[in-house]
């Protein structure tokens, strides 16, 4: 047989092999790696910088050590409104009351009589670490690994290099080790700041250990937290702040064994990189078994777990969506969750679709492949979707986008009718419902007010809308005409938008920090907003870095910014606006320097209420304020579409809860066999490439050697 | 010929000190301290305390170049550019600013780097001259013409089209291939298949015109005329003569490039999901990580220089009329 005939028999064997039934050829895990656990497969696009409970604040931070470190409580995985609960902590905490002699106070105390708050909190006994090498002892009981010589050192270059692992009971010591650390100059907590202001004796302790190392925080004490005994210990707060239980359901309070600074404080491993800030030490359902943020994290079950279970109650309606299938049962029910980098989106959207990630979040370029608008403006799954099993879920996060005034400018500043009538027609002018419209892709609720859904004080009715910028019409909020805006500009004496003093167009100035490219049309649409008044708006963009020093400085006129909830509580937005806060004066977080004394009296008054009707209606009126005064442009809260697979059960959107792995159920062998069913491969376009290079080839080669052949005539 | 190297070493030292002091001055003009210190804590909650805090622990409290509250040496000394970037010249990279071993971190992430850029340049290689050595031999036929059409198309295509397209067309519709990912030791191979034939493809149209021309030239050689007058066929005179003298402006163009194989690519490894040093030094301009930008942009320069150097060895040795003086 000659070559080329042996060429077109192998094209043609190919095609023929590519009829039948061929193994999976792109799936990117090992063979059999499912086949004796329940592995979930998801992504990250970025590297967490931080997994010391300490130093994390970022929501992809949270992804991992929410799963690995158990603050004394946490939110109901199914109830709503968000509700905390008890998670190692035996009940809720008793808080007692104090005034400034130490005097016992009621329960009912005002805050005005309180000058000291307890929490007494009592954790449950029997809950051990994770296996871990800094626990690690011999017979004699001494640690193994925390004076590590140059010889144990040698062999080790990884956490998983070390033999012996160890473990032990929690206690409230390790608690209050961990609040020691928050202060601690060498871990630089985001929080440090914020506590020294609430908890007694903080400041002073971080005086108290700042040229000394973290191995000596044990041996110094803080006056206002305290260990009471080995389960129980309690922190002395100042005044009444009940918002203080939200951050004790938050990682920045979980607990950290002493051996852990102990064991991570040692030079040799920092030079390879082996530290607590990137191998963590948890009592939660699973622990870190790798951590390679530039290609994957391996989390797997933590087989000290102590027993939780999966909760029987919830809303009404989650029986109904099979939210209670798994009631009773013991968590957690995956046993190894694989997180791989993806930084870009094509690549990960399409291994969603093909299997290889369980769930996946909605990219704008793939927006339309995978979610359709009903005729009635309902959103729904497109039929490729549809007929793959996917599910849609959509739920409304507890943040808010705004465009906010400095209230410090001269123009569009201050607390005068025409500045305020001024701010009032750009509310109305900028058509946020357009702005959701065409860059989010409808992902987004228009805001009424400072409170997103699904935190206490957020109304969707009438009584809810800001009647400045909306009319209620036939039971649907309605932006109100540009006309109306108009008038205003005239009230404020900038008829047409022309502003007397100069006899031409008004100038605004929006600063804003650019990031690419794509911000171009979204800053020519906020360019057209404003020319719907006759504004001429300039925009001063400039990096991030320029735009914050800006606004520390005051020196922005209008600019756009955003917030993302810390807990669910009505007082985390309000204190936004609140005067004390003022970012130019005080350095806080009102950006826009709003001063209003009514405002902050309510402001007060309200964060030491219980969530009930005086509250709302406290709330309410300072809602009716910040409309009237208009410092921002109530902008949006967004909305999270969220794809998952028909294998992948407990799914209930929960924006504050992030320890949610452990509820998550998968059907692995569902998904195994609708892998195989998606992902055959398809032969035969290769063996028609090869056919097609030698029918191109062969005459051009037959034609060679006959030149080749050829003598002189 | 130790003598010119020795030169060429010593010279290299007032290069990259100039390499330091301008990646210096330019991260500086465009991040402060206070702004790094922002970004490594965070948005929520910073106070001046804790931005001062982060400041000292990192020694960013210090002046930038001169300190003008100490007296002699010291004035240089205890100045952020002294203490953070002259230990470079012994390769003590340091810590970043987030605390990772910056060493550490380079050691891990070259492998994968390299292990997509090395078969990515000898296939590529072997392929290029396979293509240039075909369109010499069937020069004047519709092979080379269309062949130059498809070089021409090929180059001017985005490479981002051919990782995206390469993705789709073997990953998703084929189901050939992974699209992305990375693993280690052997289980490698098929997460790199994609992203070599990738880079081959992307890259065969402007090398195959690239050594197709260097052939050209040499073809028209009189030691070519002598080779053909003696008798030889086309395929030896080409194989044998051409292809041997042609290989000293190839070998020399892929030495210099040789030590920089290690730095990786952007966009393949951030496509690819390849955990390698490709997106290293930009995800550290975008978390204003200074301890890595000054690292990286030093390591790179370090092996431009090496490469240089290799690439001016390597005349010495493939052509013997050269010498290093």
């Amino acid at each position: 047989m000659i070559v080329w005939q042996k060429i077109v028999f192998f094209i043609l064997f190919t095609m023929l092999l590519s009829a039948c039934n061929e193994p999976i050829l792109n799936n990117p895990y090992p063979k059999g790696l499912d086949d004796q656990q329940s592995v979930l497969y998801s992504s990250f696009s970025e590297r967490p910088k931080h997994l010391d409970p300490a130093k994390a604040y970022s929501s992809n931070e949270y992804a991992f050590i929410g799963q690995i470190y158990e603050p004394p409580f946490q939110y109901h995985f199914l109830k709503r409104p968000y509700e905390l609960e008890p998670l190692t902590a035996k009940q809720m905490p008793q808080i007692r009351y104090f005034n400034a002699l130490n005097q016992p106070l009621a329960e009912t105390s005002t805050s005005d009589e309180v000058a000291y708050s307890d929490y007494i909190i009592e954790i449950k006994s029997g809950i051990q670490f994770q296996p871990h090498p800094a626990l690690a002892i011999n017979q004699q009981g001494q640690y193994l690994y925390h004076q590590l010589s140059a010889e144990q050192l040698e062999s080790i270059q990884l956490l998983a290099d070390f033999k012996q692992t160890g473990t032990r009971e929690l206690t409230a010591a390790d608690y209050v080790q961990q609040i020691k650390r928050l202060v601690h100059p060498e871990i630089s907590s985001p929080i440090a700041e914020l506590m020294k202001q609430y908890i007694v004796g903080l400041g002073d302790y971080a005086q108290t250990i700042k040229e000394k190392p973290r191995t000596a925080l044990k041996d110094n004490d803080i006056n206002g937290v305290e260990v009471l005994d080995k389960y129980r210990y309690k922190i002395r707060i100042k005044g009444k702040y009940p918002q203080f239980i939200f951050w004790l359901a938050m990682p920045f309070f979980a607990p950290m064994p002493w051996e852990a600074d102990e064991f991570y404080s040692q030079k040799a491993l920092i030079d390879k990189n082996i530290t607590l800030d990137w191998q963590p030490l948890g009592t939660g359902p699973y622990m870190l078994d790798e951590n390679n943020p530039n290609l994957r994290m391996v989390m797997l079950k933590n087989p000290n777990f102590h027993a939780e279970f999966y909760p029987s109650e919830g809303e009404p309606e989650d029986k109904m969506n099979g939210m209670l299938e798994d009631a009773g049962k013991r968590l957690p029910f995956i046993d190894k969750a694989i997180y791989l980098l993806e930084k870009e989106t094509i690549p990960y959207w399409n291994k969603f679709l093909q299997g290889y990630y369980d769930g996946s979040g909605i990219a704008s370029d793939s927006f339309d492949q995978a979610v359709q608008f009903t005729g009635e403006g309902d959103v729904a799954l497109t039929a490729s979707m549809q007929a793959q099993g996917i599910q849609l879920q959509m739920a409304v996060n507890s943040s808010t986008f705004y465009m906010g005034f400095n209230m410090l400018d001269s123009v569009i500043g201050g607390s005068s009718e025409p500045a305020r009538k001024l701010r009032q027609a750009v509310a109305i002018a900028v058509d946020y419902e357009e702005y959701i419209s065409i860059f989010n892709n409808g992902r987004g609720v228009a805001a009424q007010g400072l409170i997103p859904p699904g935190i206490f004080g957020y109304s969707a009715d009438k009584e809810g809308i800001n009647h400045y910028v909306y009319d209620w019409h036939n039971g649907h909020v309605q932006r109100k005409p540009v006309t109306a805006a108009l008038t205003l500009m005239q009230e404020a004496g900038y008829a047409n938008g022309i502003d007397p003093k100069t006899g031409e167009s008004l100038v605004l100035y929006l600063d804003t920090a650019v990031s690419g490219p794509d911000d171009r049309a979204r800053l020519n649409w906020y360019r057209k907003q404003f020319t719907k008044l006759g504004i001429q708006l300039v925009i001063r963009a400039t990096d991030y870095n320029r735009f914050q020093q800006k606004m520390r400085d005051g020196n922005a006129q209008i600019f756009m910014w955003g917030w993302n909830a810390d807990y669910p509580d009505p007082e985390n937005f309000f204190f936004l606006l609140y005067g004390p806060n003022a970012k130019t004066v005080h350095g806080g977080e009102n950006a826009g320097n709003y001063q209003n004394p009514e405002f902050d009296r309510l402001f007060k008054q309200m964060s030491y209420m219980n969530n009930g009707s005086e509250r709302l209606t406290v709330i309410r009126q300072m809602q009716e304020l910040i409309r009237y005064d208009a410092p921002w442009v109530f902008g949006l809260h967004p909305k999270s579409f969220s794809l998952y697979h028909s294998w992948y059960h407990n799914l209930k959107p929960n924006l504050m809860v992030n320890n949610e792995l452990k509820y998550r159920r998968i059907d692995a062998q569902k998904r195994e066999q609708l892998r195989e069913q998606w992902n055959q491969p398809v032969l035969w376009p290769i063996g028609l490439i090869v056919l097609l290079m030698v029918v191109l080839i062969f005459p051009a080669v037959r034609s060679f050697q006959r030149r080749a052949k050829e003598t002189i005539k | 010929m130790f003598n010119y190297i020795l030169r060429r070493i010593l010279y290299a030292f007032p290069l990259l000190l100039g390499v330091n002091i301008l990646t210096f001055v330019l991260f500086f003009i465009v991040n402060s301290p206070d702004d790094m210190a922002r970004m490594q804590l965070g948005q929520k909650h910073v106070t001046e305390q804790a931005i001062d805090n982060w400041k000292l622990q990192r020694g960013y409290q210090l002046p930038l170049l001169i300190n003008q509250e100490v007296a002699g040496l010291e004035k240089i000394k205890q100045t952020i550019f002294y203490q953070k970037s002259l230990r470079l010249f012994v390769f003590d990279f340091g810590v970043s600013d987030s605390g990772r071993h910056i060493g550490a971190d380079i050691q891990q992430r070259m492998w994968p780097s390299l292990a997509v850029a090395l078969p990515s340049l000898l296939v590529g290689l072997f392929v290029n001259i396979s293509v240039a050595l075909m369109m010499v031999l069937f020069r004047q036929s519709y092979l080379e013409f269309s062949s130059i059409v498809l070089c021409i198309i090929i180059m001017s295509i985005s490479s981002l089209f051919y990782i995206i397209g390469g993705q789709f067309i073997m990953g998703k519709l084929l189901m050939l291939v992974p699209i992305s990912g990375y693993d280690t030791g052997i289980n490698a191979f098929k997460f790199l298949i994609l992203p070599v034939l990738i880079a081959v493809v992307s890259g065969v149209g402007a090398g195959a015109r690239w050594y197709r021309t260097l052939f050209l030239e040499e073809i028209e050689q009189d030691y070519v005329r002598t080779a053909r007058a003696k008798g030889l066929t086309e395929t030896q005179v080409l194989f044998k003569h051409v292809l041997k003298n042609a290989m000293i402006p190839i070998l020399t163009g892929v030495v210099v490039v040789l030590p920089l194989l290690f730095m990786g690519s952007l966009i393949t490894e951030s496509f690819f999901s390849i955990p390698g040093l490709g997106s290293y030094t930009i995800d550290a301009i975008n978390s204003q990580d200074f301890a890595i930008v000054r690292a990286m942009v030093f390591l790179g320069s370090v092996l431009y220089i090496i490469g240089l150097l290799l690439t001016d060895i390597s005349y010495t040795l493939v052509d013997p009329r050269v010498r290093l003086s």
